[in-house]
């Protein structure tokens, strides 16, 4: 509980026991597990770690890449590619400066951006389909709504929005005002506001 | 160096979510290199991808996904060249941050500058991908004429300085602009002023002598 000892001047983190832990602090502690798996992997080099970390990041990151535009197939390849960096970049992760989620993620999106970058075509191919704008907002909204919880369910929609298209659709800035229909500035500033949110409610833990 | 004008929020993340061009990420890359600040503020940026991570929807692997992986585990690692990692031997000019000296890959002064206008010379980058990335050297007293910019344009000083609107920048400065503003950078000492800049969209030049030049920069 070594986070939580970090937090003490947080008298309502102090005072929780495991069974009122809120979904938030339990995404911490799970978040905190897998730090400290991946430290150890660096130090022992143990597969069985390697293992077990694999099983919890590698279908998230291959849904990361899927959502990026990638088919099945390459989003499988490029997963493979991204986890065994993991595997042979774990001596470079640092738990002070990123979680083991935000290292991954890190590894995850250059490993895609290297093979959109080389499989150009393929890559802007893929968006071009121009479904009724209407309906297609609807479907990003209830995406957002089910699989975007707590903290990012806290964010008014729109700023939720732009988020998950930037992070998770790879639409620059851009490409979001336009099939948004809102200026570029309303975009920056919608990201502004939700990542001074994030921040805020976050705290420590981003 | 003392830095004082760092990115935009939005701009780092969009850094982090991987979405700037070629040309925009390597300038990112290249301020990050020399400004602790701005590397601080990008693992805030990287944990909103971390934190995303967490809360996706796991996809379904491969059967074999695992076992094929752990079979590649003892497989000898190729040589990859890895940017964040290799700041320590800076391939080329010592002055430039790494991710653009191992680039350029010669000294500045030693580099192909095209004339493009008074006293205006540079070097496009030819990157791939939307918008451009190239470097401006620019003559003591000379002034770029008046621009706003259709997208976002960044700049980083990486030599000498300039005076426009915004305030003043030196070596280690970017300037983040979008769409809305309306510039006209002036060198304001007697050395040149070299920056790299890379836009999403082509520059707009106003003015009379904005449309002369525009053809030369061609964009």
């Amino acid at each position: 509980m070594q986070e939580f000892d970090a937090e003490g001047g947080d008298v309502n983190a102090a005072a929780v026991t495991p069974q009122t832990l809120t979904p938030e602090q339990r995404r911490k502690q799970v978040r905190d597990e897998w730090s400290a798996c991946l430290t150890r992997l660096a130090e022992t080099r143990d597969k069985s770690e390697f293992a077990r970390l694999f099983g919890y990041f590698a279908p998230r990151v291959k849904s990361y890449i899927l959502r990026l535009g990638m088919p099945d197939a390459t989003a499988e390849e490029v997963m493979q590619e991204a986890m065994l960096l993991v595997w042979r970049k774990a001596h470079l992760f640092n738990r002070t400066k990123a979680s083991a989620s935000t290292w991954i993620f890190t590894l995850a999106r250059n490993q895609s951006i290297d093979r959109m970058r080389r499989d150009k075509v393929q890559f802007y191919e893929l968006p071009e389909e121009e479904p009724d704008p209407e309906q297609r907002d609807m479907g990003e909204h209830s995406i957002i709504a089910e699989r975007m919880q707590e903290a990012i369910a806290t964010l008014p929609e729109g700023q939720a929005q732009v988020l998950h298209l930037s992070y998770y659709e790879g639409k620059s800035h851009s490409e979001i005002a336009e099939q948004l229909g809102i200026p570029l500035g309303s975009v920056k500033s919608r990201l502004r506001l939700a990542f001074s949110k994030l921040k805020a409610h976050w705290g420590e833990e981003v | 160096m003392n830095i004082s004008h760092h990115f935009d929020d939005a701009t780092l993340m969009a850094y982090s979510a991987g979405t700037l061009p070629e040309g925009m990420a390597l300038l990112v890359a290249c301020h990050l290199h020399w400004c602790p600040h701005c590397r601080d503020r990008v693992e805030v940026t990287n944990s909103v991808g971390g934190a995303l991570l967490d809360r996706l929807e796991p996809a379904a692997l491969d059967d074999n996904a695992l076992d094929s992986l752990l079979a590649r585990l003892d497989e000898p690692e190729q040589e990859f060249a890895s940017p964040e990692h290799s700041r320590s031997e800076p391939a080329g000019d010592s002055e430039l941050p790494a991710p653009l000296a191992q680039l350029l890959g010669a000294p500045m002064d030693e580099l192909p500058w095209k004339r493009i206008g008074y006293g205006v010379r540079q070097i496009d980058l030819e990157l791939k991908g939307p918008g451009a990335a190239r470097l401006l050297r620019i003559s003591p007293g000379v002034s770029v004429p008046h621009h706003t910019h259709g997208g976002n344009e960044l700049t980083l000083i990486l030599k000498g300085s300039y005076n426009d609107e915004l305030g003043r920048f030196c070596r280690g400065d970017v300037a983040d602009l979008d769409g809305d503003v309306e510039h006209q950078p002036l060198v304001d000492t007697d050395e040149d002023c070299i920056c790299l800049i890379a836009t999403d969209a082509p520059l707009k030049f106003s003015g009379l002598m904005g449309r002369l030049v525009q053809p030369f920069i061609g964009l």
